[in-house]
């Protein structure tokens, strides 16, 4: 027997079960960096010193990954508005920019990573490090994650369009929806380790 | 009927024949995954209950050398054939941390969850069948990493099933397998409640409205909530101490932190406050995903054994819901000794006390549903029985716990250990026996023995209470719960020590009450009373499938036209009406 509702949506709640699935996934998301944000407060009430992330942070170089992943949150939505114009090769191509984009990203935060080792400032020389690490860390594993959902979607995963076209663009829209909520996780990060 | 409704189903859905691997151990079925998860769940709760065990033996006869395993765990563990505190101290973390995180919750869950809830909402399968497979097998691997972490270097984790920090920052490398164990064990919750949540939301029958929801639906829907948003700050906070342990961060380590006499090299700056925030926050609710699914598997077995609907349907629901939303803002009365200030305490110790009054709802509807039955005591009602007043004997002692002026007396005591084993060892796992002796006809096709059931039921609640209410006794003497030589270095314990060797054979006899139930359970699997569809003449859903269900459950989608419990009905011809049976006919 077939499972119903993963295509079309059901008639009385108006979804279907994929996206019941992923806005449950996001939410329980937000508890996770919720977590360590609220984390970030407790250690930042209790200490007698914390630095303003300015000094200690590359302002520019996260200024210019903010734009990377925001422009590559806006080619993320032009591919699933491409598949609902029913035009596959074109929504192929913004997805792998969105990857691309996502390459970049990770590129500039291991160029942020590594100047912060040469100067010798690892994730145990302060709890502000420590937790700029962890939160940028797990952020960045999230960045990859998307990458690789986007790649297959853009590869090998889009053979099921030729059978199942409406599957398929409901599927890149929950991946959308994925990549924009990493996103937005880094549009809070940014300014609170950066900026405060 | 059974036969030709058989047949259809398996006409109606022209499946081909699956290989043995695909169908019983990567299976993507429901069925076979409720049961993987019941089977897994039952080995580790006998796992740990043997931990315990030998924990029980070192209580009662300190010191001395225990008898036929001592000799064969190693100078290291059991110098002598005696247990070394060290290893007393791995087998109380992990004895906590099998029983709750894969024991109980797996089976409660993962098994009757996944085995029941789709067939009760009139679904062919869960949601998202591969997800809920990759659940299942995320599970099994967090478990062996935990057991594998007995034959590390140092042992198994030993800072307790909470892992306190900074003890647990410091402690040996079982520590870190613990951790990445627990990682394997929430992705699988995360996977399977999602699954849960939107199977109910999306799969639910034609018909069948939220509020005729059997009651085990609705405990597991409001679960699966618990679990999705109560693990990942636990998950966090396993990420935080990873990074304490592998990376030399200091979240959980306050400056000047001396360990050994010695001050530890650290950034500091950290707050062992912070761990136990996050882990309760998870903790608490973890509370009632171990007790929730048992009140729904009561619920179902009352009703059907009363032949009467449950008293106060909606009153449950309601008082479920508050419960669950309750039990995300209680967390710090697990914490009044902390230091974090009598604000906050006082704060939850109200949130404390007005979480009691819907579990108190749910007791009391549970018990007034009685009221007026012609009650069929058969073992699983017997088991149902037995969970009520052991849940509220374990709820009731919660309350002095839950006020933070006697928990400065009774905190880390035995009194806790008593209070909190009454809630989940005979109130949640006797509603765990009775949910398989109810379902087993469903799953298998046969009827577990009567007679075996109730040389099982019988003497467990004699043990059971030998066990744990001595323990409380103990505890209101004074002896706090982790000493590793039963309490005997202090004085004020010399006129309740004596209870440490009652408890301990209690707990032996517990464990040969178990052998007819292992008896039973694998016999009736192929001798079992051969018995129909619906052998308890229950009204729900899955009772109207053929037992065990084929593959996509029902021979044609289900109608639902009644509430859950339509029992007894005025006027119908028999005493049950399914939920599926049209109004009139």
């Amino acid at each position: 027997m077939e499972i119903p509702y993963t295509v079309e949506a059901r008639p009385d709640t108006g979804l279907t079960s994929g996206k019941i699935g992923i806005w449950l996934f996001l939410a329980s998301e937000v508890m996770l960096f919720g977590a360590l944000f609220a984390t970030y407060i407790m250690l930042r009430v209790g200490a007698p010193e914390w630095p303003a992330g300015a000094t200690v942070l590359n302002v520019p170089l996260a200024t210019l990954n903010t734009i990377v992943l925001i422009t590559s949150s806006v080619t993320m939505v032009m591919a699933w508005a491409s598949l609902m114009r029913r035009d596959l090769s074109k929504a192929r191509m913004f997805l792998w920019c969105t990857v691309a984009l996502g390459g970049a990203f990770m590129v500039i935060k291991a160029i942020e990573y590594n100047a912060k080792f040469e100067h010798h400032l690892y994730p145990s020389h302060s709890t502000f490090l420590a937790i700029y690490f962890t939160l940028t860390g797990l952020h960045a594993f999230h960045v990859l994650g998307g990458m690789v959902i986007n790649a297959y979607f853009a590869g090998p995963g889009s053979k099921l369009w030729h059978t199942n076209p409406q599957w398929f663009t409901n599927r890149v829209e929950h991946a959308g929806l994925f990549w924009h909520f990493v996103d937005l996780v880094w549009i809070f990060l940014f300014p609170v380790l950066y900026l405060l | 009927m059974a036969e030709t409704l058989h047949e259809r189903a398996h006409a109606a859905e022209h499946h081909e024949e699956l290989s043995f691997w695909w169908k019983y151990v990567f299976s993507t079925d429901h069925k076979v995954i409720g049961v993987q998860y019941t089977v897994t769940g039952l080995v580790f709760l006998f796992f740990g209950f043997c931990l315990m065990m030998i924990m029980r033996w070192q209580l009662a006869y300190p010191g001395q050398p225990l008898p036929i395993l001592g000799g064969l765990l190693g100078d290291i563990r059991a110098p002598g054939g005696a247990i070394a505190p060290d290893f007393y101290n791995q087998l109380g973390a992990m004895h906590g941390t099998i029983m709750v995180f894969m024991g109980v919750v797996p089976l409660a869950v993962g098994g009757f969850g996944n085995f029941v809830l789709p067939l009760q909402i009139g679904a062919p399968d869960m949601a998202f069948p591969r997800i809920n497979m990759a659940s299942y097998w995320s599970y099994v691997l967090g478990g062996l990493v935990m057991l594998a972490s007995f034959f590390l270097p140092g042992g198994a984790a030993q800072s307790g099933w909470t892992s306190y920090a900074p003890l647990s920052d410091i402690a040996p490398t079982g520590q870190t397998a613990w951790l990445f164990g627990m990682i394997f064990l929430i992705t699988s919750s995360l996977l399977g409640s999602i699954n849960f949540l939107v199977t109910t939301i999306q799969l639910r029958a034609k018909g069948l409205t939220f509020m005729r929801l059997p009651f085990f639906c609705w405990a597991q829907f409001v679960t699966a909530f618990l679990l999705l948003l109560a693990f990942p700050p636990l998950e966090a906070a396993g990420v935080l101490q990873l990074m304490d342990r592998l990376a030399g961060t200091s979240f959980f380590l306050p400056t000047g932190l001396v360990v050994s006499g010695q001050v530890l090299e650290v950034s500091g700056g950290g707050s062992p406050l912070l761990w136990q925030h996050l882990f309760w926050f998870l903790a608490h609710p973890e509370v009632y995903v171990l007790i929730l699914p048992a009140m729904g598997i009561v619920a179902e077995v009352v009703a059907n054994n009363t032949r009467k609907p449950l008293w106060g349907y909606r009153s449950l629901v309601y008082s479920l819901i508050f419960l669950g939303f309750m039990s995300f803002i209680v967390w710090a009365h697990h914490m009044f000794l902390t230091g974090m200030g009598t604000t906050m305490a006082s704060f939850f110790q109200t949130t404390t006390m007005i979480i009691s009054i819907p579990s108190v709802v749910i007791l009391t509807a549970l018990i007034l549903s009685l009221w007026g039955g012609a009650i069929r005591f058969n073992t699983p009602m017997l088991f149902a029985l037995a969970f009520l007043p052991m849940f509220g004997i374990g709820g009731l002692t919660g309350l002095p716990l839950g006020l933070s002026s006697p928990d400065v007396f009774l905190h880390d005591t035995l009194y806790v250990i008593g209070h909190f084993h009454y809630v989940v060892a005979p109130g949640t796992i006797f509603a765990l026996f009775a949910g398989v002796y109810y379902w087993f006809p469903k799953v298998t096709g046969r009827r577990m023995n009567e007679t075996l059931g109730k040389l099982h039921f019988w003497p467990s609640l004699v043990f059971m209470n030998l066990i744990f209410m001595p323990m409380m006794i103990q505890g209101m003497a004074g002896v706090s719960r982790r000493l590793a030589d039963g309490g005997q270095t202090y004085d004020f314990s010399d006129p309740v020590i004596w209870l440490n060797k009652l408890m301990s054979h209690a707990a032996y006899g517990l464990a040969l009450a178990q052998i007819p139930f292992f008896i039973n359970f694998f016999r009736s699997i192929r001798h079992g009373e051969p018995v129909g569809p619906n052998p308890w003449d229950a009204t729900t859903l899955e009772w109207q499938a053929p037992s065990p269900p084929p593959h996509g459950n029902f021979a044609e989608p289900p109608v639902v036209h009644r509430g859950p419990y339509e029992y007894s009905v005025p006027g119908a011809k028999r005493d049950f009406c399914p939920q599926n049976q049209p109004v009139g006919a």
